[in-house]
């Protein structure tokens, strides 16, 4: 049954060799079809990012045609197009996906290492503080992008080394990091509140819309920091990807197992934190991604394998779908993290409802 | 010791002092706060004199000074009552959830009451405070309900982080409904806002008696339960066994709470950690019997409310800054400092 | 199939932020046996366990391992040697039987590397070993705690090692599947040679299954040797303040331990 080579056995009767040998067919067989429902699952999601991405490029207040679409990405002019498409919608939507991925893949870190699908980066407070020194970036120091950025990723980094620090008493628990990032984030965001009141009107504006999340006015400037730190970190954390995974059986079985699970852990967290302060800084802290996408890619993939590819998808399949309802759908235009925010919210409350149901985690 | 957070002595220091000395503390933090009260309409952007306290209490407004004494003495009553409000109910949720970190603002409930608020403002052009708090007061019972149900399934009930998870993740969702409501409605864009952040500032007369008889309603209920909150902390179980009638007593002691902090929030806005802060500081001074808990958390939050104002209106001279910032600031950290003290198992 | 592996514990000191839990203890493992180590609650037995797995660092002296410091060898070397099974392992939700037990080869996978036969192979021996193969595509989740715990024996199986650590493998199971546990772990020890270290809290069953017992106590081992020489009256009020009779188990052989209380006590347990 097994093309493979033989394998020498120790054991010289049949009948244990044979079962071990059907036993083994079985595991490696039900493997193979998980890790091609995996596939298939990916497949499909990369599918629907591209149609999702096309429609959001060719829809809007005018239709261009595919022709004109392709014509502008390859950098021809073409008459109206150009503008709309080129300088408008293609940088917002591949700000988008590149933002999504940011999300779905630090959130699905974050809840594996905690054990916790309610441990989530929004929650804990590193979109808090990204959110913070943004405003305080934008209001009180009146800072240009790419500074607002800078700071937020700073902020993002201190808080979550904060919260670790905070949380450390002879080793980590998770439970006591989670409750200790509610605090912080509770403390961040009345300073971000603060900091809004003594905003003049314009500022104010923009400032609230960067609170809730949104892609209005993406620009190429923005999207080049959010690719690089894809780039450099999405690699790292995918490759710590096994480490996660081994983690999930708790710090004392993987250490047995081989998993220098302290120094995986600071990998990890410094890869998730920087993915998400990048994305924040761009976009602001569009709400739930980080906390949906890996449950949603959870419940698609099926258990075992890592979460870390399909969740940093459906993140992207979220944010083009919801920024694409927050233009058309409704009668006035809602920046994207008020859509998730409110689409997601429903959904939210029911993942907290099965997972306490079943005393699980992630 | 239980995974559902019984208040017992390895979590917070229960010292047993005798009843001579409750009295002493509570009329301690009474003389407290009354310094406090005087403090709160002598000090702020300007400073008064004493005879242009006693000259406005008439009723002139002659000068700054005395207007602005005027000014005061309402925003000093809000303070006081609010803090009251928002300490006795977060006894009262400590009390009924057994969780060290229940608190209105952690639970959710006072964004319930906000969401609420809003929508009444929105979609029902409602105006009067009145029919502010009775929107409040139902958003937040709407609110306590959703999160503590949630937050009681599966394993070991209510557990301190389950509870404070559904909290926290009831508060994104209710927040993120708030946002989609206000933004496009420019017109009540504004005014939200400051009344969001939570503070005193914007205190009458008018609105401050409006409250009052349901803040005194939410009193009586509260002190009512007092008895039964302390069967309750034993465990539903043992209380029973006491004859203690455990749903009626929870949900009494609830509704008090519901009544006081929804009430408060639709004049003042959500004001967090008062109702968590307050309470664990008093246990620490009179123990854990909720007849002397209750009074003593009203003083002592109305003090801390009081002060937290005096502090906003001094700390950024000219500007000033709400109440609802300074109590995050000093509130939260003291959060951390009760979870790192607890032996909080691994879920 | 095994080789034999001298592990020796060498002037171990161990303790937390505050306390000294182990103070300067000396232990050799006999290799190819199975050794128990009991001692009241608190008195080191898991802190000194973590410790041969080097999940927790000594303060002073060392866990000598074929020679070579625990603490200095690389990590996944080590796993792929000596296997520890934690006190309270969690299992991530809706995980199969097939799949935790198929974690226990991530030593022997490096990073690039993917499945192989061997793996499969080798996981496919722990669940027969266990008796677990029926169960392969199972939640964990549903199972029950003899189940659950068999799986997780199976996964440290499936790492392949010679040596296995056990912190308590038999604390929350009813008795028959303490037996059941118990009995596994003798025929690992028995079949393939395997050295097992276990921590036990019952001092009957440690004495029953082991060929080597530890008795812990003041942070350094009080007594150590066959059940017969160590389950004595005198350890036992000295390790664990009771007062106690020793008696020949007829059933197994082995010393049998009956404590002595204030009440429900013949004439014929005076001493």
């Amino acid at each position: 049954m097994n093309a493979s080579t033989v394998h020498a056995s120790t054991a010289t009767t049949d009948v244990p060799t044979q079962r071990r040998e059907i036993t083994a067919d079985t595991v490696a067989s039900s493997r193979r079809r998980r890790a091609t429902r995996r596939r298939a699952v990916m497949a499909v999601l990369g599918a629907l990012i591209v149609v999702c991405f096309a429609i959001t490029l060719m829809v809007g207040q005018t239709f261009y045609p595919p022709a004109d679409v392709i014509g502008v990405i390859l950098g021809h002019d073409v008459a109206g197009a150009t503008f709309t498409v080129g300088r408008l919608r293609l940088p917002r939507a591949v700000l988008a996906v590149l933002v999504g991925l940011c999300f779905g893949i630090g959130g699905v870190t974050f809840q594996t290492m905690l054990r916790n699908p309610l441990a989530s980066p929004d929650i804990i407070g590193i979109s808090s503080g990204a959110s913070a020194a943004a405003a305080f970036a934008i209001v009180t120091l009146s800072l240009g992008e790419a500074q607002v950025s800078a700071f937020a990723i700073v902020a993002g980094l201190v808080v979550a080394l904060v919260v670790y620090g905070l949380s450390f008493k002879s080793g980590v628990v998770g439970t006591r990091l989670i409750l200790i990032g509610i605090g912080i984030a509770a403390m961040l965001d009345s300073v971000t509140a603060y900091v809004l009141s003594q905003a003049a009107e314009w500022d104010l504006q923009e400032a609230t819309r960067w609170l809730t999340g949104s892609l209005n006015g993406s620009n190429w400037a923005q999207v080049v920091p959010v690719l690089v730190a894809l780039a450099v970190l999405g690699p790292v954390l995918v490759g710590q990807s096994r480490n996660l995974s081994m983690g999930q059986l708790g710090d004392d079985t993987a250490s047995a197992l081989g998993v220098r699970v302290e120094r995986s852990r600071i990998v990890v967290i410094i890869a998730a934190v920087g993915l998400i302060a990048f994305a924040t800084a761009a976009t602001g802290p569009i709400a739930f991604v980080a906390f949906l996408a890996g449950p949603i890619a959870s419940r698609i993939v099926g258990p075992g394998g890592s979460l870390l590819i399909p969740s940093a998808l459906v993140g992207a399949l979220l944010v083009l779908v919801a920024d694409f309802c927050g233009q058309f759908a409704f009668d006035t235009r809602f920046p994207v993290g008020v859509v998730t925010g409110v689409l997601g919210a429903p959904y939210l409350i029911y993942l907290i409802v099965r997972t306490n149901r079943a005393g699980g985690s992630l | 010791m239980t995974a559902s957070g019984t208040l017992t002595a390895p979590d917070v220091a229960i010292v047993r002092r005798p009843r001579r000395l409750r009295g002493v503390w509570l009329l301690g933090a009474l003389g407290v706060l009354g310094l406090l009260t005087v403090a709160s309409v002598m000090v702020g952007s300007r400073e008064v004199g004493l005879d242009d306290i006693v000259a406005a209490l008439g009723g002139s407004v002659d000068g700054f000074d005395e207007a602005a004494v005027a000014k005061r003495i309402p925003r000093t009553v809000l303070a006081v009552i609010a803090g009251a409000a928002l300490g006795m109910s977060g006894a009262v949720m400590q009390g009924v959830t057994r969780n060290p970190l229940a608190d209105p603002g952690i639970l959710g409930v006072n964004l319930g009451a906000s969401l609420a608020v809003v929508i009444g403002l929105a979609y029902f052009g409602l105006s009067s405070a009145t029919s502010f708090i009775w929107v409040a007061i139902a958003g937040a019972a709407v609110a306590a309900l959703f999160v503590y149900t949630v937050g009681s399934l599966g394993r070991g009930g209510a557990t301190p982080l389950k509870l404070a998870l559904a909290g926290a993740a009831t508060s994104a969702a209710l927040a993120s409904f708030v946002t989609a409501v206000v933004l496009p409605r420019n017109d009540i864009a504004g005014g939200v806002r400051s009344w969001q952040i939570g503070g005193v500032g914007g205190a009458s007369f008018d609105s401050t008696l409006q409250v009052l008889p349901f803040l005194l309603v939410g009193f009586a209920i509260c002190f009512l339960s007092a008895r039964g909150l302390n069967s309750l902390a034993l465990g539903d179980d043992l209380a029973a066994g006491l004859g203690e009638r455990v749903a009626i007593a929870r949900g009494a002691a609830s509704l008090g709470a519901v009544v006081l902090c929804g009430a408060i929030t639709a004049v003042t806005g959500p004001i967090a950690f008062v109702g968590l802060v307050v309470p664990h500081a008093c246990r620490l001074l009179i123990g854990v019997d909720h007849r002397w808990l209750l009074p003593f958390s009203a003083v002592l939050g109305a003090a801390l409310l009081t002060g937290a104002d005096i502090i906003g209106r001094i700390a950024a001279r000219p500007g000033e800054v709400d109440v609802g910032i300074i109590t995050a600031l000093i509130g939260a950290p003291f959060f951390i400092y009760i979870v790192r003290r607890q032996k909080v198992r691994a879920l | 199939m095994t080789t034999d592996h001298t592990l020796s514990i060498e002037n171990l000191t161990l303790g937390y932020a505050d306390r000294t839990v182990i103070d300067g203890l000396d232990l050799l493992v006999p290799a190819g046996k199975v050794t128990a180590i009991v001692g009241a609650n608190a008195c080191g037995k898991s802190t000194l366990l973590r410790s041969m797995s080097r999940l927790l660092a000594p303060r002073t002296g060392r866990v000598v391992l074929d020679g070579r410091d625990v603490h200095r060898m690389p990590a996944k070397q080590l796993a792929r040697t000596l296997g520890l099974l934690p006190q309270s392992p969690i299992a991530p939700e809706g995980i199969t039987v097939a799949d935790l037990v198929g974690r226990g080869r991530h030593p022997h996978q490096g990073i690039l590397s993917r499945w192989s036969r061997e793996d499969d192979i080798a996981v496919a021996e722990a669940l027969e070993a266990t008796e677990t193969a029926a169960l392969a595509e199972r939640s964990v989740d549903e199972l029950s705690g003899g189940q659950r715990q068999r799986v997780w024996i199976a996964m440290a199986l499936a790492q392949q090692t010679d040596l296995l650590l056990l912190d308590e493998p038999t604390t929350f199971l009813d008795v028959s599947h303490q037996i059941e546990v118990l009995d596994l772990l003798t025929d690992l020890n028995s079949t393939r040679g395997t050295t097992i270290v276990m921590v036990l809290h019952d001092l009957n069953l440690a004495a029953r299954y082991s060929d080597h017992l530890v008795a812990l106590s003041a942070g350094r081992v009080h007594a150590q040797g066959s059940p017969a020489e160590v389950l004595t009256e005198e350890v036992v009020r000295t390790v664990f303040g009771l007062d106690s009779r020793v008696i020949l188990d007829p059933t197994s052989g082995k010393p049998l331990m009956l404590p002595i209380g204030r009440h429900h006590m013949t004439e014929l347990s005076a001493l």
